[in-house]
């Protein structure tokens, strides 16, 4: 697949499955504005995954974007490890809503400057969309670990500690790193891993937690290996879908 | 055989636009929510109208590109081409002032205006906490709390006013 392609998706598709996840808290949030953050940040999440989709669709050639998004493969998804995991308690998905988000809002930043005019557009807006999700995690990261107690903050050092492998995972290479450069289409995963580490760090200081050295990253997911977590999220995901495909809603 | 108006300018299109309001603030039009980006009058018989939504993931969209296809459509206009794009992307500075009359009539707070941060990207997320400076859409107070940048609806936030009690939504300075 070529360098661009790959990139679009992996993207996409993280956005999709972090959605999933995102929307799993619908109803069950440990208070409803909690509930309702991650509900709407489920929803943009969505709007993310649909217009790379439809960009792949109307400029790359691939297939229209509920076909990508319901009818591929698991091993067709090029989503990281880290948005597969179940949601567990709210510590580990509060904490992995910072470091995604986080990291997303730093790619959707570095994007603007693509040299792909749609993605370049696309990034202005999204980058507007996202520090509202940052600014939604840090400020509940550093609440819990800083202004709580000693349970609250135990479990975000517990959580970060749990994520810490897999987040970095987030920056595995993609086909063609080399090329994506050359041609000015992304900086590159190694360029975002280091603004994400600076500005997580200064975040981590704030909330007095403690990041996790000499972690290696888990990775496989850019590659289409995955956790047996992400087939039983697409076969719930696809459910309706696969009811009646062909049905106009 | 089509009748079509023998005239039709592009301010007969953005008058009839002022009637199509958002269905999740129906006291706003999309033209004074600014997501109308341009209007193109290629003859009486073709119109093309270039729209914006506020979030990517906003699920009126689709309704309101229908509304405004058929509010074309009704001044007898035969071929009405509506377009969704990014390339002028939507702000809450793109908001008129009756837009702007029209959110407080709504009961909601007036979304702030976002400080100039520079290029550095950290700091727009830290120059967030300019949403704790929500005027109170009831009473007019600064002293209001925010307390979630979600609302019922992507484009809004939830505070609290602690001068008059209240809690109240804000729109989201974007």
């Amino acid at each position: 697949m070529n360098a661009t392609k790959d990139l679009l998706y992996r993207i996409a598709d993280d956005c999709l499955i972090i959605a999933h996840r995102n929307s799993e808290w619908t109803g069950l949030g440990p208070l409803l504005e909690e509930d309702i953050a991650f509900s709407s940040i489920a929803q943009d999440k969505l709007g993310h995954a649909l217009s790379l989709y439809r960009i792949l669709h109307e400029e790359f050639g691939e297939r229209d974007p509920d076909t990508i998004a319901f009818t591929r493969n698991e091993k067709d998804f090029t989503c990281c490890h880290f948005v597969e995991l179940p949601n567990g308690e709210y510590d580990f998905s509060l904490m992995r809503h910072f470091l995604f988000d986080a990291a997303e809002f730093l790619r959707w930043t570095m994007l603007k400057n693509s040299s792909i005019a749609s993605v370049a557009a696309l990034a202005a807006k999204i980058q507007g969309e996202t520090k509202y999700h940052v600014y939604h995690g840090r400020t509940w990261v550093i609440r819990l670990a800083s202004a709580g107690n000693e349970e609250s903050k135990a479990r975000m050092q517990s959580a970060l500690e749990t994520c810490w492998p897999f987040a970095l995972g987030m920056f595995e290479h993609g086909v063609d790193e080399q090329a994506l450069i050359r041609e000015g289409v992304f900086a590159g995963e190694d360029e975002l891993k280091t603004q994400w580490e600076e500005f997580v760090r200064s975040t981590m200081v704030e909330a007095g937690l403690i990041i996790p050295e000499h972690d290696a990253a888990v990775l496989g997911g850019r590659k289409g290996y995955h956790t047996e977590h992400l087939q039983p999220l697409l076969d719930e995901m696809t459910v309706v879908f696969r009811t009646d495909p062909g049905a106009e809603w | 055989m089509e009748t079509t108006m023998t005239t039709i300018e592009e301010s007969d299109i953005w008058r009839a636009l002022k009637d199509v309001k958002d269905p999740e603030i129906p006291t706003i039009s999309v033209v004074d929510m600014g997501i109308i980006i341009k209007v193109d009058v290629q003859s009486p018989s073709d119109v093309t109208v270039i729209m914006t939504p506020t979030f990517t993931g906003c699920p009126a969209i689709d309704v309101m590109r229908a509304d405004v296809e058929q509010a074309v459509r009704n001044l007898g206009v035969s071929n009405v081409h509506v377009s969704v794009t990014y390339d002028t992307p939507w702000s809450t500075s793109r908001l008129t002032d009756e837009g702007r009359a029209a959110l407080l009539r709504h009961g909601l707070a007036l979304p702030a205006t976002l400080p100039d941060t520079g290029t550095e990207p950290t700091s727009i997320v830290l120059s967030l906490d300019v949403l704790s400076e929500t005027a109170c859409p009831y009473c007019g107070s600064h002293n209001t709390t925010v307390k979630s940048p979600f609302g019922p609806t992507l484009c809004r936030s939830l505070h609290y006013c602690n001068a008059c009690l209240q809690a109240f939504e804000g729109f989201k300075p974007v």
